[in-house]
């Protein structure tokens, strides 16, 4: 309301200032004579990037992808410092399934092709960096991606026009001053600017961007570390065995990955320090906030921390000596030790310099600084046609899910293009049509095989859109599930007589920083208990109705989802392997059948020629099957089992009893003399 | 002075309830008029009586419970009475107006109290509200916090009070105190609130339930000390509140010397368990605090004794220090070594939990087990899982070797997934019909399980289980569309032998066609043969018609004649041209149907409709076939082969066109065994075979029966299939039109967590272990104390926090591991 009252207040002139804007822009481009737009650009050639430059050129889109660097993946070629990737390269599984071998596979994008899969590229578990470098070059390279190398983009602007797409184009200007206009841009760029908090004294501190990686460096020496993510570990791991000793200080307690389910905490792989600190070797966890901390420099060149409170009080005195420190106060302060080197690594933020105030990319709330404001869809809240892609949209699934990692922003990715093949294009988001009577099958097996609902669980789900009467559904995979209530204009699939959404999901309060996630009792075996799984584990939340954008708004804490009409939790399993007949597929099927009233059985033919003649009506599986010609006619041998577990009858040897009652009639009719019937051969005459 | 009037009252009670016991109007609500029924009205004695209108039927229900209770009322000695008011004898109960009927509570001429018949809803509120009203003194009703402490600390050191809050008054739970109060309000001070507020003062959040709490006020010298209050942890019913101030009676501690087998105490009795504290000597005063400690924390839910071990003469386990003995007769006590006091405490408490677990279990048994598969595929597969079937038979295909071996040799494939019951199921029929073409077939059988090669299926458009899929070389792979059996599949491998369809080049070969001769390894598989005749200029048609046999390659034998000299056979056979000549070699007959202009899907259709038969054998196989067709049934059944005449008669009402309205069909019960199921469902008694019936199954179910007297002739017939047709004939059954439900509910886990979430967030007790696991257990008490035990990190942080520079952050760590 109050935006539109402006926008009519500040018309006229606003109106004057586009079109000063177009003439100039009209000017502009007849001087540099501006390309023809691009329908998409995409920002950035790392991996998602090149992930949406894969999906663009497959579906034959008119795409350009702008690179600064020579080559792709340009962050892999300095970071992570000491080069190890803590994503897993997970060469076996012991399964073939090559969609399941993907949930193991952390490192790989999407392809159609088996050779660009990561284990081609190294045999280390927790791969070289250098090896994820070769890998984007030679995925770029291999599917032909249009990349534009050593193209820096230094300004995105928005530029008004009501042909485009989104009633305007972006444009980017280019170091050499060169404009591209483009219809859609995909923002990839990442998070590249390293996270700097002020305190006095910050200038002493060096940034993990430019540490030294040596650890001869470090020998003998006192480090305190700011931080306490996987990059303040990594360094600390590098270092550990050389110091006197480290403290690592950070702002909240550390969260294990272990205990978090989350990749982006701890990973047990850097996590040397935690064991040397709790095995009393001289390394410690602190806990404070730094914004309240300051370092000073003594004679020396060591550091030694203080409060930013007294460096206040103390009348900005450029002596060190002269400053009062914790310990002057408090004689067992536990940092009163002078530090060698004081080293940050505080993670990276969005770089938003580039991008014009029209755009209105501001960055998220309090607990995403660092990312651009985005929607559940990845689109940008400030400017239609703008999505952000890869690490940059971990705002969505921050500290939850693996959005922000390449082995879930594959999948996100995926789904933003589906969004726009429909938008763009007039292309229904991809489904299979199938009879209800497939319908068990069809969810037992994405839950066991599906990598993109494995990875970003609780963020992509897969959708069965039921059709009327529920004779057959529609089978959507990986949809961003927080946009379920705009489900029909995203995907262009008709939600008319319920659904059914398909999530894994973690237990309740099983996950967090402070959980034992190891206690005695955590797992549960019982189907009847299945709500109560811990694990990974699917849940299918039955609706009647797509739910509205409120109910998704405020759905109950700790939900996924809104709330359903029903509910059902597949027990986790120990082997994530969904596929037993009773423990995990019969209590589905009795869900499902429940959701669709109706009997979601399979029968042998004989069964269903037996209904066809007995019934008027058959089960879907008769129906579908059967009364198609496509029955299933079963062998001796599984009928014999039928017959012996009862689900059977065997009607080749007369059942007695009913044989019993069939032998009176036929005595009495061998009584001398048919009964005549006088009312009928009276008919008969007439 | 109170409790002397109650006294005197409750002697007149007994009195009565004796009396009332000698009458036999026991168990039933007697009517009187006004006059009478105060002039039976006793000194002392207790009555309920309902003033009515005569006949006034407004009421029945009320007088439905109002008759229910007078049982249980009269067990409490208060008779209870239907008063009818008459014109002729006027009372002032009886009210003015017809709907303002009440009910009085008298005791001997007094009325006590006057109740509006909407407050006696039901039973349990006439009981309550009866109860209430004659207990008035014994049981306090209290509406504030101050109320109670007025009274609790009034008795204390005097008497114990039985505190409940019920949520409304007349409820079940209300009527269960108030049966309570009748029994013990003379020995214990009962109190009663509705009110939440009181309730949550007193500490509990649950207020959706009734509660029962147990003040031990008599023990309490100290006025300035509270009295220990034990809460009922059992739903309020008559019987839990009895037991329940049974065990409040009995003594918390008992020392024990005897073997734990032979003692007993109330709390046996009572059905609960009991718990034995194995004492020492040298121990002896620290081993009894702990048992009072467990005794208090126990109250209520099992007897806890001291066991006095220097003094037993019975052997127990060196290391046991906890016996534990159930309520059940029979069942030996159990030693335990526990080394926590909670532990104790869940392992009653748990126990008490598996023994409601069990009667959950038993209730399950009545109702049929959601955990049994009903799924007669899913059953039959799993219970054949362990056979090995000779999967070398076929190719296993990989998404390495699919595309060069199905490229290499035609190929069959099944697409088919491990998991899924249907498909493996249709793969034993796939490894049958391996080891029946064993060497003998120059197309490949192939598999790809869908369950390994995922992308492979996709990739083949492969997205439901199980799909057969045939691929030829220079065609595009067709999948096989017909019943999942060998069989049938058979019968299309065969056919797909041939081109579809066949390029028939001379005259005589087309004779030899025709007769079945030129492809008489194939003949069984297709009943007919099916020949296009064209001239060599209709192109069109020739076409149409080498589409349509595509269709139907796998299905049925079809060739094409084209040459000039295509007249001969057009002229022998009396077809037009183009026209199609079927030959159905079973008869020995060949029929024309002319070709005019028909689009493929027509000659397909032509074709399909041209293979059914009129008067067919029905089998599992077939009837889909002919179910498609809409017509009602006409099925002769027959134990064996028919009988020729039935069958004449059959084809010849037929040729008269007679049975257009109906499919006749015969099912031979020898072939067909399922027909005894269907037989058995129209007959309640099964009539001597053949037995003839028409069966309406596409438009209202009905099913008609040849009388079975008649012989089955075609007068017979004919007249018969008249008489039904003019609506004469009655139908013997309907065949049940409902849809076909879910066979069992689902878990409801959305209630499940709803309930989860509106109690306290419990976790599953710890399991306690016996003696046997006893050093695992130990394991597990260290490992929960070393986390409980505060981090030296924490300890740290304190001491700087100590100024108050930084915020607390720090999360307390309890202490709160008791040790034995």
């Amino acid at each position: 309301m109050g935006l539109w009252a402006t926008a009519q207040l500040w018309g006229p002139p606003g109106l004057l200032l586009t079109l000063a804007l177009h003439l100039a822009l009209y000017l502009h481009s007849a001087q540099t004579s501006v390309p023809p737009p691009r329908d998409y650009c995409v920002l950035g050639a790392g991996p998602a990037g090149l992930q949406m430059a894969y999906f663009l050129q497959r579906a034959g889109r008119d795409y350009a992808v702008f690179e600064r660097a020579p080559q792709p993946g340009s962050f892999f070629t300095r970071y992570p410092r000491h080069r190890q990737l803590i994503s897993i390269n997970k060469r076996h599984t012991g399964k073939a399934n090559a969609e399941f071998n993907l949930r193991h596979d952390w490192n790989s994008l999407l392809s159609h092709d088996p050779r660009l899969l990561f284990r081609h590229y190294s045999r280390a578990y927790f791969p070289d960096a250098g090896d994820m470098v070769r890998y984007l070059g030679d995925f770029a390279q291999r599917l032909g991606l249009h990349v534009l190398y050593n193209t820096t983009i230094t300004h995105v602007t928005l530029h008004k026009a009501r042909q485009a797409w989104n009633g305007h184009y972006f444009l980017l200007t280019d170091q050499m001053g060169h404009t591209h206009q483009c219809s859609v841009l995909l923002v990839a760029t990442g998070l590249s600017v390293p996270n700097q908090v002020d305190f006095p004294g910050s200038e002493y501190v060096e940034g993990y961007e430019s540490v030294s990686v040596d650890p001869e460096d470090f020998e003998g020496q006192n480090v305190l570390i700011l931080g306490r993510g996987n990059s303040a570990f990594e360094t600390a791991e590098n270092i550990l065995g050389v110091t006197n000793f480290i403290h690592m200080l950070s702002r909240s307690r550390v969260r294990l990955s272990w205990a978090t389910h989350y990749v982006g905490d701890l990973r047990a792989i850097n996590n040397g320090l935690l064991d040397t600190y709790q095995l009393k070797s001289l390394d410690g966890l602190l806990e404070s906030d730094l914004t309240d901390l300051a370092i000073v420099k003594d004679r020396e060149g060591k550091f030694h921390v203080t409060l930013k409170f007294f460096l206040e009080e103390g009348n900005q005195s450029a002596n060190a000596d002269a400053i009062t420190l914790p310990q002057d106060d408090n004689d067992n302060f536990a940092m009163r030790v002078a530090y060698d080197r004081v080293i940050r690594c505080l993670g990276w933020n969005f770089n938003f310099s580039i991008f014009n105030k029209s755009l209105r990319l501001s960055s998220g709330g309090e607990f995403s600084k660092k990312y651009p404001l985005i929607k559940a869809s990845y689109e940008s809240k400030g400017s239609r046609g703008l999505f952000v892609l890869g690490t940059a949209s971990h705002s969505v699934d921050y500290r939850k899910s693996a959005g922000g990692f390449i082995h879930g922003f594959r999948y996100t990715v995926r789904a933003v293009h589906r969004l726009l093949e429909h938008r763009h294009h007039g292309v229904a988001w991809p489904s299979t049509e199938l009879p209800t009577s497939q319908l068990t099958s069809a969810i037992v097996r994405r839950v066991n095989e599906a990598s993109g609902l494995y990875q970003m669980f609780s963020v992509l789900a897969d959708v069965v859109l039921l059709k009327e009467n529920a004779t057959t559904f529609e089978y959507l995979e990986e949809f961003p599930v927080q946009m379920l209530a705009q489900l029909e204009t995203i995907t262009g699939r008709k939600a008319r007589h319920g659904l059914f959404v398909i999530n894994m999901e973690y237990g309740r309060n099983f996950s967090g920083p402070d959980k034992d996630v190891f206690f005695y009792d955590r797992s549960v075996g019982h189907t009847e208990d299945a709500w109560q799984s811990n694990f990974l584990h699917p849940v299918i939340y039955y609706y009647r109705h797509l739910p509205t954008e409120q109910e998704v708004r405020f759905r109950p804490a700790g939900w996924a989802l809104p709330r359903p009409t029903a509910i059902h939790h597949v027990v986790e399993d120990f082997l994530t392997d969904w596929t037993a007949p009773v423990g995990h597929i019969l209590p589905l099927r009795r869900f499902l059948e429940n959701c669709l009233d109706t009997d979601l059985r399979s029968f042998y033919a004989e069964s269903c020629f037996l209904f066809a003649l007995t019934h008027q009506k058959l089960p879907p599986f008769c129906q579908q099957g059967y009364l198609r010609a496509q029955g299933l006619m079963g062998t001796e041998s599984l009928r014999r089992h039928g017959l012996e577990s009862g689900l059977l009858r065997d009607y080749t040897t007369a059942d007695r009893r009913h044989e019993d009652r069939a032998h009176r009639p036929l005595g009495s009719s061998q009584a001398p003399g048919p009964p005549v019937r006088p009312l009928e051969s009276n008919k008969e005459e007439l | 002075m109170m409790s002397s009037s109650f006294n005197l009252f409750r002697v007149g009670i007994s009195f009565v309830m004796m009396c009332i016991f000698c009458k036999s109007a026991v168990g039933s609500l007697s009517e009187l008029s006004p006059q009478k029924y105060f002039s039976t009205l006793q000194p002392g004695k207790a009555s309920l009586a309902y003033f009515c209108q005569a006949d006034s039927p407004r009421n029945s229900v009320f007088l439905e419970e109002l008759n229910e209770a007078v049982k249980p009322l009269q067990d409490y000695g208060i008779s209870v009475a239907k008063v009818n008011c008459i014109k002729e004898e006027t009372s002032r109960y009886c009210g003015k107006e017809k709907d303002l009927m009440k009910a009085y509570l008298f005791r001997g001429n007094t009325l006590l109290r006057e109740f509006p018949p909407d407050t006696l809803f039901d039973v349990n509120a006439i009981v309550a509200h009866a109860l209430f009203a004659l207990l008035f003194n014994e049981v306090k009703y209290i509406s504030t916090l101050e109320d109670l402490q007025n009274i609790e600390s009034a008795l204390k050191g005097k008497a114990n009070i039985a505190f409940s809050y019920v949520r409304a008054i007349g409820t079940p739970e209300h009527r269960a105190v108030m049966e309570a109060a009748f029994v013990f309000g003379t020995t214990y001070q009962f109190v009663l609130t509705t009110e939440t507020a009181l309730l949550e003062s007193i500490g509990t959040e649950d207020i959706e339930n009734a509660h029962l709490y147990f003040f031990h006020c008599k023990q309490v010298l100290d006025l300035t000390e509270q009295c220990r209050r034990t809460l009922m942890e059992l739903p309020l019913t008559t019987l839990n509140i009895h037991r329940f101030i049974k065990t409040m009676e009995a003594p918390l501690l008992t020392e024990v010397a005897e073997d734990p087998q032979q003692v007993s105490t109330v709390h046996l009795q009572l059905g609960l368990p009991l718990v034995f504290i194995v004492s020492q000597q040298a121990t002896y005063e620290a081993d009894r605090r702990t048992a009072e400690w467990v005794a208090w924390r126990l109250l209520g839910k099992a007897g806890v004794l001291l066991l006095l071990r220097d003094s037993l003469e019975v052997d127990i386990p060196q290391h046991a220090n906890v016996v534990f003995r159930r309520a059940e007769e029979g069942v030996p006590v159990e030693f335990l070594v526990l080394h926590d006091v909670d532990l104790i405490i869940s392992r009653v408490e748990s126990n008490m939990h598996i023994e409601e677990i069990q009667e959950d279990e038993d209730e399950d048994m009545a109702s049929p087990d959601m955990d049994i598969q009903d799924d007669e595929v899913a059953e039959t597969v799993y219970r054949d899982r362990k056979r090995q079937l000779p999967l070398e038979l076929t190719v296993e295909l990989t998404e390495e070797t699919f595309n060069t071996t199905v490229v290499a040799s035609d190929s069959i494939v099944l697409f088919y997934a491990g998991w899924q019951a249907v498909s493996m199921a249709f793969l034993q029929s796939y490894i049958d019909l391996a080891i029946k073409l064993k060497g003998t077939s120059t197309m490949l059988l192939a598999r790809v399980n869908c369950a390994d090669w995922s992308d492979l299926c996709t990739k083949q458009n492969v997205t439901e289980f199980p799909v057969v899929k045939m691929y030829k070389e220079g065609e595009t792979p067709v999948s096989y569309t017909g019943m999942l059996g060998t069989e049938d599949l058979l019968k299309f491998i065969q056919l797909n032998r041939i081109s579809c369809p066949v390029n028939i080049t001379s005259a005589q070969e087309a004779e030899e066609y025709l007769s079945g001769e030129l492809h008489k390894d194939l003949i069984s598989y297709s009943s007919v043969s099916v020949l296009g005749l064209f001239s060599p200029n209709m192109t069109t048609a020739k076409e149409d018609f080498i589409e349509a046999g595509n269709c139907l390659k796998g299905y049925v034998i079809t060739g094409i004649y084209s040459e000039e000299d295509v007249l001969i056979l057009s002229n022998k056979y009396a077809a037009t041209l183009p026209a199609l000549l079927l030959a159905r070699h079973k008869e020995g007959k060949t029929e024309s149907i002319p070709l005019a202009n028909s689009p493929p899907q027509d000659i397909v259709q032509i074709i399909t409709n041209a293979l059914l038969e009129t008067f067919p054998e029905i089998t599992v196989e077939n009837l889909p076939i002919y179910l498609r067709l809409q017509k009602p049934l006409l099925i002769l059944f027959s134990e064996g082969s028919i009988n020729p005449q039935y069958k004449k008669a059959v084809l010849t009402l037929a040729k008269d066109k007679h049975l257009d309205s109906l499919t006749p069909c015969w099912l031979n019960l020898k072939n067909t065994p399922a027909g005894r199921g269907i037989l058995q469902a129209y007959f309640d008694a099964l009539p001597p075979l053949p037995l003839l019936v028409v069966v309406n199954l596409h438009s209202g179910g009905q099913v008609f029966a040849f009388p079975s007297d008649q012989a089955i002739t075609e007068q017979n017939l004919l007249l018969w299939l008249k008489k039904l047709e003019a609506g004469l004939e009655s139908h013997i059954t309907v065949l049940p039109a409902q849809e076909w439900k879910p066979p069992l509910p689902a878990y409801d886990f959305l209630s499940m967590m709803d309930a989860a979430a509106s109690h306290h967030p419990t976790r599953k007790d710890p399991e306690c272990t016996k003696e046997t696991d006893a050093s695992e257990n130990d394991k597990k008490q260290e490992d929960k104390s070393a986390i409980r035990k505060e981090p030296i990190e924490t300890l740290r942080i304190k001491h700087w926090n100590r100024s108050n520079w930084f915020k607390e952050g720090g999360k307390s760590f309890r202490h709160d591991n008791k040790e034995l």
